[in-house]
C-alpha cells in the first residue's frame, strides 16, 4: 500500500483506490509520503525497497544468472 | 504498469519454470509453511504446472489451521460469560471446537461477538463499550503477535481497564524443528514465510540447514518468487551445499524487523503451546509478560486451558505434517467441504484442504 499523508504514529495509505489508516508502532524505518509498505492487520510492518525489486527482476530479465547467496 | 507486475510476467514465470524442470531432476517434496503461501501456489496455477517430481506440501502455516481444539473450548466460554464481547479476526467465526462447536453458534445463541480487521479495532471497541470487558483473540504467527502487543501497550498508555486479550499466538520455527525431527514426514525443503520472517529475520531459521541439513529459501508471494525459491533449493541440494536463503531482500532484511520483536518481547514470553494435530510444541507459544499481567483475559475470566478431544475423523493434523494430501482424506469434498467444514483445514481460505478444494485439483 502507498503512503499518501502521515500523522504522528497513524498513515493514510492507498491501494487501487481503496483508501485505509495503519498505525506505525512497528515499522522499524520511517516511512515517507510515497512508500510502499506491507500493512497487516491494521499495522505498517515494512518499507518496500523498490530498488532490491528492480534488481531483482532485472537479474531474471538477464538470463537468469541466479547465484547462490 | 504496477512495477510489482513484473513478479507474474508469464514470460519470465514459463523461463523459469524450464530452469527448474532442468535444475530439479531428483524427487523434490517442498513444504511451505504459510498460508498466504498455500493459496500463492494453488491461485496462480503453479501448482498443476509442477513437474511430477516436485511435491508441494502445506505445512502447518495458517493460523486458524494451528489453533487447538483446547483453545477453540477456551474461547468459547469466554464467549459465554456475563459482561464479556469477544473481538475476533472474521476467519475463527467457523473454527469448530469440541463437538464441532463455532464462535458463529455462541453468537447465534445469545454471545456477543464483533469481528475486527486490526486489534486495534478492539481498543475502539472498549473504548466505547466500558460497562463491558472487550477480549480479543491473539491469534498469529509472528507477523501478528506484534501488532497486538502494540495494541496492548496503546490500551496501556490510554488507560482502557476493560481490554484484554487471549494470546493463541504461535512461533514457526520450533514447529519447523518438530516436523523435521519426525522421520515420517520426509520434507526435502522449505519454502519460508515472507512476512513472519519480515518480523524474525534469517537467523532463527539456521538450525534447518545447520542440524538437519535441509535447504530453506525465505520468498515472497509472486509466482516468480516461488519459483526462484525453487531453483535455489535445487541448486543446493546438487552442490550439497544446504542453506537457508533470502530470496524476499525486497521486503525481508536479514535481521528482521527488530523494532517489531522488542515489542513483542516486552508485551510476551515465550511459552509452551498446543498446535492442532500436532500436539504439544515446547517454547512455541507466547503468553503475557510479568509487565502486562493486567491484560491476559485467562487471569481475569479465570480461565485455562483443558483436555480437548480431537474433531473425529479430522486428518488435518496429518495434512499440516505434510502426510497426507488433503484429497487422501476420506471426508476430503465428501463430509467436509468449505460450505460445512469438519476441520480448521477447510474452515480458513488459506487451509490447504480448502485451497485444494476450491482450486479443484483432483476433479
Amino acid at each position: 500500500m502507498e503512503i499518501t499523508a502521515i500523522n504522528d504514529a497513524v498513515a493514510d495509505v492507498e491501494i487501487g483506490g481503496v483508501k485505509r489508516q495503519v498505525r506505525l508502532d512497528i515499522i522499524d524505518e520511517q516511512p515517507a509520503v510515497g512508500d510502499f509498505v506491507i500493512v497487516h492487520a491494521g499495522f505498517a510492518l515494512r518499507r518496500l525497497d523498490r530498488e532490491d525489486a528492480l534488481e531483482t527482476i532485472k537479474l531474471f530479465q538477464e538470463g537468469l544468472n541466479l547465484e547462490l547467496i | 504498469m504496477n512495477l510489482f507486475d513484473a513478479f507474474k510476467d508469464p514470460e519470465l514465470c514459463r523461463n523459469l519454470l524450464d530452469l527448474l524442470k532442468k535444475e530439479v531432476t531428483e524427487d523434490l517434496r517442498f513444504m511451505e509453511v504459510c498460508g498466504t503461501h498455500t493459496v500463492a501456489i494453488f491461485q496462480s496455477g503453479l501448482r498443476s504446472l509442477l513437474p511430477e517430481n516436485i511435491v508441494h506440501l502445506t505445512g502447518p502455516g495458517c493460523p486458524v489451521c494451528v489453533t487447538h481444539e483446547s483453545e477453540v473450548a477456551a474461547y468459547l466460554e469466554a464467549a459465554e460469560r456475563d459482561g464479556v464481547i469477544i473481538a475476533t479476526f472474521g476467519d475463527l467465526m467457523r473454527v469448530p471446537g469440541p463437538k464441532g462447536r463455532t464462535l458463529k453458534d455462541a453468537q447465534a445463541e445469545g454471545a456477543r461477538v464483533e469481528v475486527v480487521y486490526s486489534p486495534f479495532d478492539a481498543v475502539a471497541l472498549a473504548a466505547k463499550n466500558p460497562d463491558d470487558k472487550v477480549v480479543f483473540l491473539g491469534i498469529g504467527f509472528e507477523t501478528t503477535a506484534p501488532t497486538v502487543a502494540a495494541t496492548v501497550k496503546i490500551a496501556r498508555d490510554e488507560g482502557l481497564q476493560n481490554f484484554s486479550v487471549m494470546s493463541f499466538h504461535k512461533l514457526v520455527p520450533p514447529a519447523l524443528e518438530v516436523l523435521l525431527a519426525d522421520a515420517g514426514t520426509n520434507i526435502d525443503a522449505f519454502i519460508l514465510p515472507g512476512h513472519v520472517s519480515a518480523i524474525i529475520g534469517k537467523a532463527p531459521y539456521e538450525f534447518i540447514a545447520e542440524k538437519y541439513q535441509v535447504p530453506a529459501v525465505i520468498t515472497g508471494f509472486e509466482p516468480m518468487d516461488i519459483l526462484q525459491a525453487l531453483i535455489l533449493i535445487g541448486r543446493m541440494r546438487k552442490e550439497g551445499k544446504p542453506a537457508v536463503a533470502n530470496e524476499y531482500g525486497r521486503v525481508v532484511a536479514d535481521a528482521g524487523n527488530p523494532k517489531a520483536l522488542d515489542v513483542m518481547y516486552q508485551v510476551f514470553s515465550p511459552a509452551d503451546a498446543l498446535w492442532r494435530g500436532i500436539g504439544k510444541i515446547p517454547g512455541s507459544g507466547l503468553v503475557f509478560s510479568e509487565e502486562f499481567q493486567a491484560f491476559d483475559a485467562f487471569k481475569i475470566l479465570g480461565l485455562e486451558l483443558k483436555e480437548s478431544p480431537p474433531l473425529p475423523g479430522c486428518r488435518c493434523g496429518d495434512v499440516l505434517k505434510g502426510k497426507l494430501q488433503p484429497n487422501e482424506c476420506p471426508l476430503f469434498a465428501k463430509a467436509c467441504t468449505p460450505a460445512s467444514p469438519v476441520g480448521p483445514c477447510m474452515v480458513s481460505t488459506e487451509g490447504g484442504c480448502a485451497a485444494y478444494y476450491k482450486y479443484r485439483l483432483d476433479l
